[in-house]
C-alpha cells in the first residue's frame, strides 16, 4: 500500500467496527427479543386513529429553497477551504480575488433577502 | 515503525483494530453515562434527585436501560420499506463514531493523523442528514416524514454557518491537520480572538444535534418523536445512541477549534504536568455541561424563528467575521506560514 493512503486506513477500520457495532446491535435485539407482530401493532402511529392514506405525499416547496440555498452556500464554503488554508501563499492578488468573489455573493444574498426567499411564515 | 509482527501487512491491522477498540470503547461507555449525566443534571435542575436506585447512586443505570431496550421487541410497520428503516439507525451511528477517527486527544494521540482532517470532520457532520432523512421516509408514517422534513431544514440551514465559523479558524492556522491546529493555540486559544464564532459555532452545534432549544424535530407536543416516532428496541437506542455521540463530537470540535484542545490552560508547572488527555476529557465534560444545562433552562424554539436565526442572524455574522479575520490577518502581516 501507498504510504499516502496508509493515512487512511485506520478510517476504514473504523468505519467497519462502527458497522458492525451497530448492526449487532438491530440484529442483536432482533434475535433475542420475543417478536409477536400483528396488524394493530404494526400500523403507522396517528394518534390511536386507524392511518388514513400515505405519507409519501406533497409537502412543502419551501424546503426545497431552503435545499437549493444550502447548495450555492455550500459550494461556497468549499471553495472557500483551498484559499483559507492557502492565504499566506496567494499574496494580495489571492486575497482580492476571493473579496470579489464574495462581493458578488453577497448581492445575491441580499437580492434573495429583500425578495423573500430567506422569510418563513 | 515497530518491528516484527507489528511491521507485517496482518501485524498493522492487529494494531488498528487495537488502537481504534481502545477509542471506541471508552467513547460507547462515555456516550452511555452521558445519558446519565443528563438525567441527573436535569434532575439538580428541578430540585429532583434523578435515577438512584439501579447501584450506588444509580450509577448502573446506562446498562440497565441497554439491557432492556435489547430485550424489547423490534417494531417494522406495515407499509414501512423493511431493509432502509433497519438501516438508518446504523447509519446514524456509524457515522457519529467515525468522525473520532482524526480527533487528536493529546499530541500525535489520533487513530489517523491526516492533513485534511478539518475537511473530513466537515464532510462526516454533513452525511448526518441522511440517517435522518432515511429514517422518516422509510417510516412511511407523516409524523415521521414531518419530523424528517423539518430536521433536515434544519441541519443544512446551520451547516453553513458552522463551515463558515471552521474557515475563520482556517484562516488563523493555515493548515486542515487538526494536530496542526491545536498546536497554533499553544500561545493564546482562539476562543479569545475569535469569541463571537466560538458563541454561534456552539449555538449552531446545538441546533445540528437537534437539542434543546433547537430540538423541534422531536417537538413532542405537535409530532410526537419527530423522525424515529415508529422506532422501538434497540434500533431505536440506536438513535439515542447517535444523538449523544454527535454531542460528545461537536463538543470535542469546539475544544479543538477553539478551546485548546489538549493543552494546559495555565502554563505554569503544577498544571503542565498533568496529562493532555485529561484536559481534554474536562474541556469536554465543561462543554457537554452547557449542552445540558441549555436544555434545563431554554423554552424551545418557533421553527420561523429557527430558520430567521440561521440564515439572517448567523450566516451573515460568520461571513462577515470571517472577511474580518482575513483582511486583519492580511494587513498586519500575521498570516501564519505553514
Amino acid at each position: 500500500m501507498q504510504p499516502s493512503l496508509m493515512n487512511y486506513f485506520p478510517i476504514l477500520v473504523f468505519l467497519g467496527i462502527a458497522g458492525l457495532i451497530g448492526a449487532a446491535f438491530v440484529i442483536g435485539s432482533l434475535l433475542v427479543a420475543r417478536q409477536n407482530p400483528y396488524g394493530e401493532k404494526l400500523s403507522a402511529y396517528e394518534c390511536g386513529f386507524e392511518p388514513f392514506g400515505d405519507a409519501r405525499r406533497k409537502f412543502d416547496v419551501r424546503y426545497y429553497l431552503v435545499a437549493i440555498l444550502f447548495i450555492i452556500f455550500d459550494v461556497e464554503v468549499a471553495f472557500l477551504f483551498p484559499w483559507a488554508v492557502s492565504l499566506s501563499h496567494i499574496g494580495m492578488l489571492g486575497f482580492w480575488s476571493m473579496m470579489g468573489f464574495l462581493a458578488i455573493l453577497v448581492v445575491g444574498f441580499i437580492y434573495e433577502w429583500r425578495k423573500g426567499a430567506l422569510d418563513w411564515e | 515503525m515497530a518491528t516484527g509482527f507489528f511491521a507485517t501487512d496482518f501485524g498493522i491491522l492487529i494494531l488498528t483494530l487495537l488502537k481504534s477498540l481502545a477509542l471506541i470503547v471508552p467513547l460507547l461507555i462515555g456516550v452511555a453515562y452521558l445519558t446519565y449525566a443528563e438525567r441527573k443534571v436535569l434532575a439538580a435542575v428541578q430540585l429532583r434527585k434523578g435515577p438512584n436506585v439501579t447501584g450506588p447512586f444509580g450509577l448502573w443505570q446506562p446498562f440497565a436501560d441497554a439491557i432492556k431496550m435489547l430485550f424489547k421487541e423490534t417494531i417494522i410497520p406495515d407499509g414501512s420499506n423493511r431493509y432502509l428503516f433497519l438501516f438508518a439507525p446504523v447509519i446514524t451511528f456509524g457515522l457519529a463514531i467515525i468522525a473520532w477517527a482524526v480527533i487528536p486527544v493529546n499530541d500525535h494521540w489520533a487513530i489517523a493523523n491526516i492533513n485534511v482532517g478539518m475537511l473530513y470532520l466537515f464532510a462526516i457532520s454533513s452525511l448526518g442528514v441522511y440517517g435522518v432523512i432515511i429514517a422518516g421516509w422509510a417510516s412511511n408514517s407523516k409524523f415521521a416524514f414531518l419530523g424528517a422534513m423539518r430536521s433536515a431544514a434544519q441541519m443544512v440551514s446551520y451547516e453553513v454557518s458552522i463551515g463558515l465559523v471552521i474557515l475563520s479558524v482556517l484562516v488563523c492556522t493555515g493548515s486542515l491537520n487538526l494536530n496542526a491546529i491545536v498546536l497554533a493555540q499553544r500561545h493564546i486559544w482562539f476562543a479569545i480572538p475569535l469569541l463571537p464564532m466560538l458563541v454561534v459555532f456552539f449555538i449552531s452545534g446545538l441546533a445540528e444535534t437537534n437539542r434543546a432549544p433547537f430540538d423541534l424535530p422531536e417537538g413532542e407536543s405537535e409530532i410526537v418523536a419527530g423522525f424515529f416516532v415508529e422506532y422501538s428496541a434497540m434500533s431505536f437506542a440506536l438513535f439515542f445512541l447517535g444523538e449523544y455521540a454527535n454531542m460528545i463530537l461537536m463538543s470535542g470540535m469546539t475544544t479543538i477549534l477553539f478551546l485548546g484542545g489538549w493543552l494546559s490552560p495555565i502554563p505554569f508547572v503544577p498544571f503542565t504536568w498533568v496529562p493532555g488527555p485529561i484536559w481534554f476529557i474536562l474541556k469536554v465534560a465543561v462543554c457537554l455541561f452547557v449542552f445540558l444545562w441549555v436544555r434545563a433552562t431554554l423554552p424551545r424554539f418557533r421553527y420561523d424563528q429557527l430558520m430567521q436565526l440561521g440564515w439572517k442572524v448567523f450566516l451573515p455574522l460568520s461571513l462577515g467575521w470571517l472577511v474580518l479575520t482575513a483582511s486583519v490577518l492580511e494587513i498586519f502581516g500575521w498570516l501564519p506560514h505553514a
